[in-house]
């Protein structure tokens, strides 16, 4: 079976879905966060999303600034707050659609308790959290998500903290649609966004990007490059994960345990906020 | 079918009831059209989500509990970017959780009102006694330069009155807007009288008319831009960041960071005629003056004849709008009286802007109180009492 979809081309997408008097970004070298704004709006035309009707909700930090560079709606919020702020305009108007930008610090560390709770509520919200491992706009400190050892000017002789696994969490308390996939790899990516979008309640990509410039250069992963190896090498699909921990050898399944899962976690149904509270006022209303 | 003034009127119930000032600021809130609130559970202000939760749905409106009050005022200004009448209810430890979003909701010039039934601090303090002790809290919790509108009303039935006032500014001046209580006027019951429709004024936010040269944050003469919900097509970009007026962060510019919070400032500034609201007992004929707000202003109300009654010229300027501050009118008052009896339920607040407006015309004389307990008449009455021996 073969689909054809009638996509626009890369340069029609970049005159109707960029705000132009944005550019150029503020992103630096080797940042992975073009490649998700690239991957997003590659999603968005997939699905064939109304850029009027869709609006894009983020909070602090590099991954945050990337609303400003969609030709939408866009709400740039506090620091973590971002999924509060989506949840009032997801509530009070749902007939928009909207999509989180949001990164490692501030969708799980400052933001933690918001995630936890937009989920266990299930608001239909698409999340993209872009995971760098630091907080690269104050300049690389150590962030929940910092491997164990890592180095950042906080963290000088190394982080002793463990690393928090977001999509584990997100799993655990029962997001519809959960998926992590490093840059380095564009088409599975385009189709989980597609795919959260899509999804009635609420869903998170996790995007690993680079950041050569904060924590790059402080880890051995300066350009490029090394970091798009790094993704080859400490990531494992969560198919592969799961056979070698049931069936691989002491070897295979030592080799796991500094390696990412990568893939779709979770893709279930569970009725939204949104469903139930349309319910509620079916049920109440004068 | 009946209309939603019609089913706003059903979802109230009787015109005349016998409620607390939490409930009756919900309802002030129903009347004024929102139809959105967000919020978390706190002592004393629990009663307005509660009664929030029971009205919004009947009416089609959205109620949503948060998981803390950050969140709550988050979501208030998120939903009012689509269009849409907000509010949120708190106590002190939760208003003070809302300090950075409500700078944001006054740097991208979002309508939305706060409830705050405010207790005793610091801290958690005393969760079900009533307390002032927010009010320059209030004025400056918020880091930056910023002005901020907050109104105290003195009964259950100006709670109701006043929350369709802050509803109204905050639509007019595109901005939060405070309206606060204290655990006592929040759990006190009293008679309301619900008003009919042609006894309200309502006012929406002016919208933007057409996308020709639209720039979401320029301004004419009223200093406050012309809105465009989310989803209408206009595509606005609202960010926390220094912008221009087109919305786009400019954060390295003086000159564009310096007309933004002057802007802001000045809209609400030069409205203060509209904005200041108060109430004279005995402005021409006073030797002793006494300035309150809030549930003290009630008894100040009484302790006014009684001292009357004694010989003593009192006289009492109510503030209704507490923020902006009316510096002209307590300069006014200082003009004609001997002295300026504070009384407060904190250990001195608006004390200080008042000292600041009378620079030094007439003595002020401060009269805390903190515990919980109101000012009792005799209180009143004897520092009144001291004050009128006052020498000119």
């Amino acid at each position: 079976m073969s689909t054809t979809l009638t996509l626009k081309t890369a340069a029609e997408l970049r005159t109707t879905h960029l705000r132009q008097e944005m550019f150029p970004t503020i992103f630096c070298d080797g940042c992975g966060l073009g490649n998700v704004l690239n991957y997003t709006l590659w999603a968005v035309e997939q699905v064939g999303l109304d850029l009027d009707r869709t609006v894009f909700v983020s909070g602090i930090g590099c991954s945050s600034r990337l609303t400003g560079y969609v030709n939408a709606d866009g709400m740039h919020t506090t620091h973590g707050r971002a999924l509060s702020f989506a949840t009032g305009i997801k509530a009070a108007n749902p007939d928009l659609n909207v999509i989180v930008f949001t990164g490692d610090g501030d969708g799980s560390g400052i933001g933690g308790n918001h995630l936890l709770h937009t989920i266990r509520r299930n608001m239909d919200l698409t999340v993209i959290l872009v995971n760098n491992f630091t907080y690269g706009m104050t300049g690389g400190q150590s962030a929940p998500t910092s491997p164990t050892g890592s180095f950042s000017p906080t963290t000088p002789y190394g982080n002793v903290e463990h690393p928090l696994d977001i999509c584990e969490l997100a799993q655990a308390l029962g997001a519809p649609y959960v998926a992590r996939w490093p840059v380095s790899v564009p088409s599975q990516p385009i189709k989980s966004i597609a795919q959260g979008i899509s999804k009635r309640g609420f869903s998170l990509i996790e995007m690993m990007a680079p950041c050569p410039t904060a924590y790059g250069r402080r880890n051995g992963l300066r350009g490029i490059e090394p970091n798009w190896q790094w993704y080859r090498d400490h990531t494992v699909l969560v198919d592969e994960y799961e056979r070698v921990e049931q069936f691989g050898s002491p070897e295979e399944r030592a080799a796991l345990r500094d390696k990412m899962k990568i893939g779709v976690f979770q893709d279930i149904e569970r009725e939204s906020f949104g469903d139930r509270w349309a319910a509620l006022v079916d049920r109440v209303k004068l | 079918m009946s209309t939603y003034r019609e089913r706003i009127r059903q979802a109230l119930g009787a015109k005349v009831q016998f409620v607390q000032g939490d409930d009756a600021c919900a309802y002030g809130a129903i009347l004024a059209g929102c139809t959105f609130f967000a919020g978390y559970p706190i002592t004393p202000a629990t009663e307005v989500a509660e009664r929030m939760s029971e009205i919004l749905p009947k009416l089609g409106g959205c109620y949503i509990q948060m998981e803390d009050e950050i969140a709550s005022i988050g979501a208030i200004i998120g939903a009012s970017w689509t269009g849409v009448k907000v509010m949120t209810a708190t106590s002190g430890p939760g208003f003070s959780l809302m300090q950075e979003n409500l700078g944001y909701g006054i740097i991208t010039e979002t309508p939305c009102v706060i409830i705050n039934v405010q207790r005793s601090g610091p801290s958690t303090g005393q969760p079900t006694m009533g307390a002032y002790g927010d009010m320059m809290q209030a004025r400056w919790g918020t880091h930056g330069d910023h002005e901020i509108i907050l109104l105290c009303p003195s009964s259950v039935q100006e709670a109701m009155e006043l929350t369709i006032v802050a509803f109204n500014m905050a639509e007019q001046y595109r901005t939060p807007v405070l309206l606060f209580i204290d655990g006592e006027l929040g759990h006190m019951r009293e008679r309301l009288v619900i008003p009919d429709d042609s006894e309200i004024t309502l006012f929406d936010r002016v919208r933007a008319e057409s996308m020709e040269g639209y720039k979401p944050f320029q301004v004419g003469e009223s200093l406050v831009p012309a809105f465009a919900p989310f989803g209408s097509g206009y595509r606005t970009y609202v960010t926390g960041l220094t912008h221009n007026e087109q919305g786009l962060p400019r954060t390295s510019s003086p000159a564009i960071h310096d007309k933004l919070v002057r802007r802001l400032a000045a809209k609400i500034n030069d409205h203060t005629d509209d904005i200041v609201r108060y109430e004279e007992f005995y402005a021409d004929d006073c030797d002793v003056a006494i300035v309150a707000y809030g549930i003290t202003a009630r008894t100040c109300r009484d302790v006014v004849e009684e001292a009357r009654g004694r010989g003593i010229k009192a006289g009492l300027l109510r503030l209704i709008t507490i923020w902006p501050f009316p510096e002209a009118l307590v300069a006014r008052w200082a003009e004609r009286v001997r002295a300026i009896l504070v009384p407060e339920m904190n250990m001195g607040q608006i004390y200080h802007p008042i000292r600041e407006a009378v620079e030094g015309r007439c003595a002020v004389r401060l009269l805390a109180k903190i515990g919980g307990e109101l000012h009792t008449p005799t209180e009143l009455l004897d520092a009144l009492e001291e004050l009128s021996c006052q020498p000119r």
